[in-house]
């Protein structure tokens, strides 16, 4: 009995401490202000890594997410006569919902687990040792342009999504199935806002960016330094950072909407 | 200046972003970036605006002219009044003009649809202005309302028409 309560307590004093590193590892990362001539083509890089390779993956989902929610959404609406609102339903599900959550599910599999084997490599074979011995800190070096390649990148890759997934949601609706173009854009124009939905989308986007990037480094440079180690930390970052961006969509939504 | 392949490609991404941002608040949310469409207030009283709501559509003939924007309740009458703001290049409605809740198709949203009155200076009418009330309003049409008015109707045309034959035979 007593066991089972000292490996209980020894497992959540064991959370509760890494939870505290990394809280930790993000105020060293964050409240930095390095030289922005030495940081930025860092950053610069990183961005790249992140956010323009990722682009591809988000513009072939958002296409296909847009033309099957068009599919769907066409000959569900056609039964009630009001395929007129074709546009709308598009719009809000993808702007709302399916746009940031799917870009950042997507996103935390593309880049987040890359970033996590990167940092847990550069670890494992000392690097970030070799760093430190050189006075270099390798959070401001390693770890925070990669951060704000992060912060930066999925609110854009976002947008992108969002764009593309209405513009396939036209392709069915419009070009396809017949609807009228004006029509399809006259009640996503009606319905959609600018301060009532995209807004909070790109708050949701930035949040979601935040929890993908923090927790994907900070496996990473909390990782066992042996191969199990860092292969570990990448499937830790994909499970939590997905239930992490699921978990805070909810409650977004649920102060926002 | 010679810029390495990634660089121009990061600065391609952002530019993307901002051009997707544009689009995205221009044709979907259809942000109209005209300052120029500064609106002045009227009044409505209504008996019932069913299920009117802030930032609904106002039109004369269809025509956008304005939008609901706000909903309060007469402290005295206990009446709902509508505030409309419509477009200052809107301004020769007559202020004996009618305005009445309307549905867009069955399941549609509500809006307020105004029409026109006669204009006639000697008759004593006058332009709408900012702070006027619009005297002459329409309550929304409910449907249950009107469902149960038609039930009711229709079973008392029954009554009757039971009572008839009664008499005649």
């Amino acid at each position: 009995m007593i066991d089972f309560v000292g490996s209980f307590g020894r497992y959540f004093l064991k959370k509760l401490s890494s939870l505290g590193r990394s809280t930790l590892m993000f105020f060293h990362t964050v409240f930095v202000f390095p030289s922005v001539k030495k940081t930025f083509p860092l950053l610069v890089m990183q961005i790249y890594f992140v956010g323009v390779q990722s682009i591809i993956i988000i513009i072939v989902s958002g296409l296909f997410i847009g033309m099957v929610l068009g599919l769907q959404g066409f000959n569900i609406l056609k039964d009630f006569m009001a395929t007129g609102s074709l546009g709308s339903l598009v719009s809000l599900s993808i702007i709302r919902e399916l746009g940031p959550v799917v870009t950042a599910l997507l996103f935390a599999g593309r880049a987040g687990s890359a970033l996590t084997a990167e940092i847990g490599q550069l670890k494992a074979s000392e690097q970030l040792n070799a760093m430190e011995m050189m006075a270099v800190d390798p959070l401001h070096r390693i770890v925070a342009p990669r951060f704000w390649a992060g912060m930066i990148s999925l609110p854009i890759l976002s947008i992108l999504f969002c764009l593309v997934g209405i513009y396939g949601g036209k392709l069915v609706g419009v070009d396809w199935l017949g609807l009228d173009e004006g029509i399809y854009f006259s009640s996503m124009q009606s319905s959609v806002e600018l301060g009532a939905d995209l807004v909070p989308m790109l708050i949701k986007s930035v949040s979601f960016g935040f929890v993908c990037t923090w927790i994907a480094l900070f496996n990473g440079y909390d990782c066992k330094p042996t191969s199990e180690g860092i292969s570990r930390a990448t499937t830790a970052t994909v499970v939590q950072s997905s239930l992490g961006i699921l978990g805070m969509d909810f409650v977004l939504t649920a102060l926002m909407f | 200046m010679k810029y390495a392949k990634a660089e121009v490609l990061v600065g391609l991404f952002m530019l993307l972003g901002i051009i997707a941002a544009t689009v995205l608040a221009l044709k979907v949310a259809g942000l109209v970036l005209d300052t120029d469409t500064k609106n002045y207030r009227v009044y409505a009283k209504f008996e019932n605006i069913g299920s009117l709501r802030v930032r609904a559509p106002v039109r004369i003939g269809g025509v956008l002219i304005g939008r609901v924007t706000a909903i309060t309740l007469d402290k005295e009458t206990l009446s709902p009044v509508v505030e409309i703001g419509i477009e200052n290049r809107y301004s020769t409605i007559s202020s004996e003009s009618k305005a009445s809740i309307q549905t867009a198709g069955i399941i549609g949203e509500q809006y307020i649809s105004i029409t026109p009155g006669f204009y006639d200076e000697e008759m004593g009418t006058t332009y709408l202005k900012d702070g006027d009330y619009i005297k002459d309003t329409g309550s929304a049409l409910v449907l249950e309302e009107l469902i149960s008015k038609f039930v009711f109707n229709s079973e008392q045309d029954k009554k009757k028409e039971a009572e008839k034959e009664a008499e005649t035979n």
